[in-house]
């Protein structure tokens, strides 16, 4: 894998005695590791104070906000500021709004970009890699290049304050979730499929009945990527959705900031952002397995 | 690369049924790939080849999306030279990009090493460094906001504590940028991820046959780590270049360009030109400028690389 022969260290390691190295070793090896765990937590509690901070306000008494010197711990704790933000706002119009283009844009993705990948990865066709590679440099292309264009294109079709332009482009693929994806299928022996060929079967039904059964960690992997993708984009929604109760819950949140300054009831904005990150928080929690490893294979392969 | 492994070279070159048959299988396997990567050859050409070509024509057009577009040749390129705003927005794009690109790279590199280093909860200390960058968007924008706040925020008030006054992060124009530059580095948890990849695919030999040798841990670092991890490294300053000239919900959010367009970002810029003012020529002019800057850094960053990656020799080709 390297291209540093390591076996010439061998003989020398012999020579040396083993015991005290080990011994060094382990003592030095004990105190860095020390260090190490004392950077880390006070890095993790530099990186949660922010979370903190947010989940603090939402949680305090109006009175309590503002106050001089700052309260971390809300005394009375007032839960009840999530139900006033949520009557503020249709919270719930907006929660539907992301779960249905959330919804479309997951099944787009998985069902083009897994045939694609497939495609890529499997079967020969003149033409194919060059395809691929040309794939693969729109990796480097701004989003904002195409802007213009597309949201034109999108506005003579008629689909401009429809959910249309956020759903439609996810069943045309995505160069990423492409290339992980194939990456994966490269890995997939061969044999498995071979058989089935020989029996007749098509590529078709090879790739639904042998590859994608067996590749659920990847294409979770690329769901929940798309979750994250879809529920926090912003620009998407704030230029092809006009009407209020057609809102994404990221622009509608965006809605709720006041002036740069003081803001209005931070209590219940940052209750209202409390809910928004809830459901991230929730799929990183269940999903961080799948995806924290694919990140690790696809960021090697990179 | 790709070996026909099916017929390992049984049928002789006379063999007339088996050439025929095996032509016609790959045929048929062209076709079947065709059809595979349609929708994505159909995405390449819709969404990113076309509207590429069609961006770069309307640059050369004066467009508002209600009459007709009018062609003025090169005439938005050269307002852009003479136009102010614009020169700004690129010297905030570039100082964003200087500072949080390198501080990004830097910081996520030295957390993926600490925890390469086998202490207990690394799993805990991952997620922890990561959440930020998963929950990023408006809601954190807001988090921000609240936190920068200049008489409210919790940065002030803990300022204060120690005795310094602090400024109005975003509404003073000398601190708007910093506090953008502030909330792109706490999302630093991707690249650490990548990092920290590339960590664990060094062998440990290499540490030991170091350490025999006398290396320190600092020398180890820079003379085995370091290279090791360059390929990682280059592949994070691309996506890292390309994130930063890119950023939008967090100028939006946080600053909207301002104040007095201290944190006129790019793309701030072109949806400012875009969408409030409908000039869709002029905003496509900056869109193709921003993509002549992305690709010259992409490839100057290419070029460079055999200066400074080290690339492993990769044993498998597939």
């Amino acid at each position: 894998m390297t291209g540093i022969d390591t076996t010439q260290l061998t003989p020398e390691r012999v020579t040396r005695p083993r015991v005290s190295r080990w011994r060094t070793r382990a003592s030095g090896d004990a105190r860095a590791r020390a260090v190490a765990l004392i950077l880390l937590i006070v890095g993790a509690v530099i990186i949660m104070v922010p979370f903190f901070w947010m989940l603090s306000t939402a949680l305090k008494d109006p009175s309590q906000v503002y106050a001089y010197p700052p309260v971390w711990i809300p005394d009375p704790i007032r839960p009840q500021n999530f139900r006033d933000a949520a009557e503020l706002v249709p919270i719930w119009v907006f929660a539907r709004n992301s779960a249905t283009i959330i919804f479309f844009v997951m099944i787009g993705t998985l069902l083009s970009c897994s045939l694609a990948a497939y495609g890529f990865a499997r079967l020969r066709a003149p033409g194919r890699n060059v395809i691929f590679m040309v794939l693969l440099a729109t990796l480097m292309l701004p989003s904002t290049v195409t802007l213009v264009p597309t949201y034109i294109g999108f506005n003579s079709l008629g689909w401009v304050n429809t959910f249309l332009p956020l759903t439609v482009p996810a069943f045309f693929g995505s160069p990423f979730y492409i290339f992980l994806l194939r990456q994966f299928y490269l890995t997939i022996p061969r044999d498995l499929e071979e058989s089935a060929r020989l029996d007749g079967a098509s590529s078709f039904r090879i790739w639904w009945n042998i590859i994608l059964p067996l590749s659920k960690p990847p294409l979770a992997t690329v769901a929940v990527f798309t979750f994250f993708a879809t529920y926090n984009d912003f620009f998407g929604p704030l230029i092809y959705l006009n009407d209020r109760d057609k809102q994404t819950v990221a622009v509608a949140l965006s809605y709720f900031t006041g002036s740069p300054d003081v803001g209005p009831q931070m209590q219940l904005l940052m209750a209202m952002a409390t809910l928004a990150i809830v459901p991230s928080l929730l799929m990183f929690l269940f999903a961080q397995r799948y995806f924290v490893q694919s990140i690790v294979t696809s960021g090697i392969k990179g | 690369m790709v070996a026909s492994k099916n017929i390992p070279g049984a049928a002789g070159p006379g063999d007339n049924p088996v050439r025929k048959n095996r032509l016609s299988i790959r045929t048929r396997e062209a076709i079947e790939c065709y059809l595979f990567i349609l929708p994505a050859i159909l995405g390449l050409l819709l969404f990113y080849l076309g509207p590429m070509i069609a961006s770069f024509v309307l640059s050369l057009t004066d467009y508002d999306l209600l009459t007709s577009p009018e062609f003025i040749g090169f005439e938005n390129y050269r307002e852009l030279v003479e136009d102010e705003l614009f020169w700004q927005s690129l010297r905030v794009t570039a100082i964003y990009s200087i500072v949080s690109v390198p501080v990004v790279l830097a910081l996520g590199l030295f957390l993926a090493v600490l925890l390469n280093q086998h202490v207990p909860g690394t799993t805990f200390f991952r997620a922890v460094f990561y959440l930020p960058t998963i929950i990023s968007g408006v809601a954190v924008a807001m988090l921000w906001r609240w936190i920068f706040n200049t008489d409210y925020g919790i940065l002030n008030l803990l300022l204060d504590k120690v005795g310094i006054r602090g400024p109005g992060w975003l509404t003073d124009d000398r601190f708007a940028l910093t506090s953008l530059i502030i909330t792109s580095i706490w999302t630093f948890g991707g690249a650490m991820l990548i990092f920290l990849a590339g960590l664990q695919g060094i062998p440990s030999e290499l540490y030991e046959a170091a350490e025999l040798d006398g290396a320190g841990r600092w020398r180890r670092f820079w003379t085995v780590t370091f290279p090791l991890l360059s390929n990682v490294t280059f592949f994070n300053l691309v996506l890292g270049i390309i994130g930063a000239l890119q950023v939008f919900t967090e100028a939006f959010v946080l600053t909207n360009g301002g104040p007095n367009n201290a944190t006129l970002l790019l793309p701030v810029y072109l949806y400012r030109n875009a969408f409030s003012y409908l000039e869709m020529g002029y905003a496509s002019a900056i869109a193709w400028v921003m993509f002549l800057i992305v690709f010259i850094l992409t490839l100057i960053v290419f070029r460079s690389a055999p200066l400074w990656v080290h690339y492993q020799s990769e044993g498998d080709d597939r």
